[in-house]
């Protein structure tokens, strides 16, 4: 089990180098540089100063040389100065995570506490009425847009009724813990909404593959309750892929976050990148993405291990 | 049978509404009205106009048209896309096949709306495609091939397995011991019998696709106005929800019902062509 952990970590930092390099070229290849973005930003300064800076800031070097330098320097802990922020881009990152975090994790579990029993309850009677009137569900909620369902949650809540706020993260001079909640409450209920119907269908479709096995026949034979049929037996099984694909939905939880929290103006890190690429604050966007890209990795490595603790028949080398 | 009726007719009659719809209601309704902004329902706009007053119905239909074919054309792509990937995989198998599914797995795993977003920002100058840059229609390419590079994960996984165990089939063995080349196997007795689940997973990612083009529109950097998409439509609602809901609602209803069309249909072709794995 180390042994297989310490190779995926390995493998996972591999990924992460590649795919720092491929991000690297990417955001090298929005328009313009920051040095043009500098100059059309003040008048003063002369195409001579321009590329003086170029030659200063290396930009006027190969990518792969200006791509091993930003490497060096990151490695150290140093992404470059935000353009927007005029912070260096680490500092505007780490405070977002902790907001992105709180979302993504009341979701998450959220939408898995609702999802779950649903699923459990809608596969014991397979084409009953309940059950398709929870599979409907659960694919209206999966072919929604979520912007979308932002937009009528804020116009229901916030706008016709008044309930709630319609975006930000507190209100000024407040902040307390009740003012924050409120302020999540429609935030998490899109970001759940929207991430609940695919567990839902694989946890309905999980149990109905585990309540067809020959163990659950033993078992209701050897006249063990509904309920311990239900839970010790045939959950303990479907909750093995159920768990994979959880873990697994890390990076579309990402994506969603990023709309939610656009949508809602709360500063989290996908709101970040946004304007980040928007506004052209390439060092920033380079850091936000590779630390979203890092925290899908971790998670993807969790639900590996996950998995393995929940199935003692996998034996990893 | 009638639960892919249902969906198939809805399709059907959005396909062909936002196809013949603008021609028979002319197109007066395009233009700039700033006399009659946010006008609600009348006869000369059914459902009122929007918040430079051009006509809602109108706008709906040419926004439809767009979203129904970047979602068709991107899907396609993808589908061919993801049908050589899993083809590969599954036929040639080991370590090509890990190394394929790796990636696919990859892809799914990546939180793909952000890195969607840079992509979307990229200046195909930069690329050396000027062409692509200078042309009219430049956002709605861009958008297709966008959404084509990430949509193709459900084919090739579905691909892939359809291969695998068809490759074990006599007719291969027959096919291989005759001589004939991977190629030949792959192309002309394998992808043939793929035809459900490429079919089924296409269908399936038709709404996915949808649902990206609306998301990457409605953020400003899918499909470009003036040229409307159901997604675009709904950037600027947000500031007019308190006075013009309507403008916020059918863009977001009509994205819904063809999305929820497009998954009912693969999940009852799904369960129509491949009985035992029915489910996703």
């Amino acid at each position: 089990m180390t042994r297989f952990v310490l190779a995926r970590l390995v493998q996972m930092a591999a990924v992460l180098v590649v795919m720092s390099f491929v991000i690297y070229t990417l955001i090298g290849l929005m328009p313009g540089d920051p040095i043009d973005v500098m100059v059309a930003s003040d008048p003063h300064l002369s195409t001579a100063d321009a590329a003086r800076l170029k030659a200063l800031y290396g930009l006027d070097q190969p990518l792969a040389r200006r791509y091993l330098a930003w490497g060096e320097a990151a490695l150290r802990g140093d992404f470059g100065y935000s353009r927007l922020y005029q912070q260096p881009a680490l500092a505007v990152l780490l405070p977002r995570l902790g907001n992105t975090a709180i979302l993504m994790g009341t979701s998450f579990v959220l939408a898995l506490g609702v999802a779950l029993p649903l699923g459990i309850a809608a596969s014991r009677n397979p084409g009953s009425a309940f059950d398709r009137a929870v599979n409907l569900i659960a694919l209206g909620f999966i072919s929604v847009p979520s912007f979308w369902l932002a937009l009528m949650l804020i116009f229901v809540f916030a706008v016709a009724l008044g309930l709630l706020p319609a975006g930000g993260i507190e209100t000024v001079g407040d902040g307390g813990v009740a003012d924050r909640a409120r302020h999540l409450v429609l935030p998490v209920a899109t970001l759940a909404l929207a991430s609940m119907g695919g567990y839902l269908r694989y946890m309905r479709a999980a149990m109905i593959d585990a309540l067809a096995q020959d163990y659950i026949r033993t078992a209701r034979a050897k006249g063990a309750g509904e309920a311990r049929v239900l839970l010790g037996h045939a959950l303990r099984n479907a909750l093995i892929p159920v768990i994979t694909v959880a873990a697994l939905s890390f990076g579309s939880l990402f994506s969603g976050a990023l709309v939610t929290e656009t949508m809602f103006a709360y500063p989290g890190m996908g709101q970040l990148i946004y304007e980040a690429v928007l506004g052209s604050d390439y060092n920033l966007a380079l850091a936000g993405l590779l630390l979203a890209t890092a925290m899908t990795l971790v998670a993807n490595l969790g639900a590996d291990i996950a998995y393995a603790a929940a199935d003692p028949r996998i034996a990893y080398r | 049978m009638t639960m892919r009726k249902g969906p198939a007719l809805v399709l059907t009659a959005l396909a062909i509404a936002v196809t013949a719809g603008p021609m028979l209601i002319g197109q007066a309704g395009a233009l700039v009205d700033l006399r009659h902004r946010l006008a609600g329902p009348s006869l000369a706009h059914p459902l009122g106009t929007d918040e430079i007053g051009r006509d809602l119905l109108l706008r709906l239909l040419e926004g439809g048209r767009v979203s129904l074919l970047v979602g068709l054309v991107a899907a396609l792509a993808a589908a061919g896309f993801g049908t050589a990937i899993g083809l590969v995989a599954g036929y040639r198998g080991g370590r090509i096949d890990a190394l394929l599914m790796r990636i696919t797995d990859g892809v799914i795993a990546l939180p793909l709306l952000p890195l969607l977003i840079v992509l979307a920002a990229l200046d195909p100058r930069k690329l050396g495609l000027q062409g692509l840059a200078d042309s009219d229609a430049a956002s709605l390419y861009r958008i297709i091939i966008l959404v084509a590079l990430v949509g193709w994960t459900t084919v090739a996984r579905l691909v892939r397995g359809a291969a695998l165990s068809l490759r074990e089939r006599e007719f291969v063995r027959a096919a291989v011991s005759l001589g004939a080349s991977p190629l030949r196997i792959m192309l002309v007795h394998i992808l043939p019998n793929l035809a459900s689940p490429i079919i089924v997973a296409t269908t399936l990612s038709v709404g996915d696709i949808i649902l990206l083009e609306s998301v990457l529109s409605f953020l400003g950097l899918g499909v470009a106005p003036p040229l409307a998409s159901w997604g675009n439509m709904l950037t600027g609602a947000q500031e007019t929800i308190a006075l013009a809901p309507q403008l916020a609602l059918y863009p977001g209803l009509l994205i819904l019902l063809t999305v929820v069309s497009c998954n009912l249909l693969g999940d009852s072709l799904q369960q129509a062509l491949d009985p035992r794995g029915a489910r996703r």
